[in-house]
């Protein structure tokens, strides 16, 4: 059964031309595999098509802007994935 | 059409910003300095202007439904087809559709035909920001008084 990683992990290589073997779970999106904020506006997008949610982005953005957050809380990969599960549970409740 | 201005939009002729659609009208001039240049003997609506024309079709639907609270910026043309050549005094048809309503973006679809003819079509992702200066969005608002029915 896929994972929300293994589909994340896809949609990461398939949009930013990264090989699959480098996107692993500890990796940082932006600062570990060199994904830039363009880039992954395209992630977000494939992210909310393939699960039918809206990531907050302006909503982290806007907490990093305010130092009341991490990099690392939002971007690592095993991080997002998390949140990602918690909006799709979110939805479904 | 100003096209040296960037004013590429003339008339909205329908808008339906909760489901995200604009239909609008832009009139290509019969004399312009930029056919002086493109090309020479043989003057044609550039292709960039026809994707800013797209573009700008698809950023007045989006400040529509954005109540002009923020400002859509064109981030990524993803693909962009020119299909036929347009010529001074064409009156051109402009179509574009949301995609996607994402958090802080948002992808469009858009095209151009002229008499029912297709001219091109893209896919193009915007930024949604707060707009950089009250000076922008007062002038977004006026021109978008102007050239709303």
């Amino acid at each position: 059964m896929s994972t929300t990683f293994d589909a994340v992990a896809e949609i990461i290589s398939e949009t930013s031309d990264i090989p699959l073997e480098e996107i692993t779970p500890e990796k940082n999106a932006f600062t570990d595999l060199g994904i830039d904020s363009l880039d992954f506006l395209d992630i977000a997008f494939a992210i909310d098509k393939k699960f039918g949610i809206k990531i907050p982005l302006e909503q982290w953005t806007e907490e990093l802007n305010e130092n009341n957050a991490e990099v690392d809380e939002y971007f690592v990969l095993s991080k997002l994935c998390d949140r990602i599960d918690e909006i799709i549970a979110a939805k479904d409740a | 059409m100003l096209l040296e201005y960037f004013q590429m939009i003339d008339t909205v002729e329908e808008l339906d910003p909760d489901n995200g659609k604009i239909v609008a009208r832009a009139d290509v001039p019969k004399e312009s300095p930029v056919f002086e240049g493109h090309f020479p003997g043989s003057p044609l609506v550039p292709g960039v202007l026809l994707i800013e024309t797209m573009a700008q079709a698809s950023g007045f639907m989006l400040l529509a439904r954005l109540k002009f609270e923020k400002m859509p910026f064109l981030a990524n043309v993803t693909t962009a087809k020119m299909r036929t050549f347009v010529e001074p005094s064409a009156i051109l048809r402009v179509e574009a559709e949301l995609e996607h309503d994402g958090s802080g973006f948002a992808k469009t679809t858009a095209r151009i035909s002229s008499d029912g003819k297709k001219i091109c079509d893209s896919k193009l992702m915007f930024r949604i920001m707060p707009f950089p200066n009250e000076t922008l969005k007062g002038n977004m608002l006026d021109r978008f008084s102007q050239i709303s029915r």
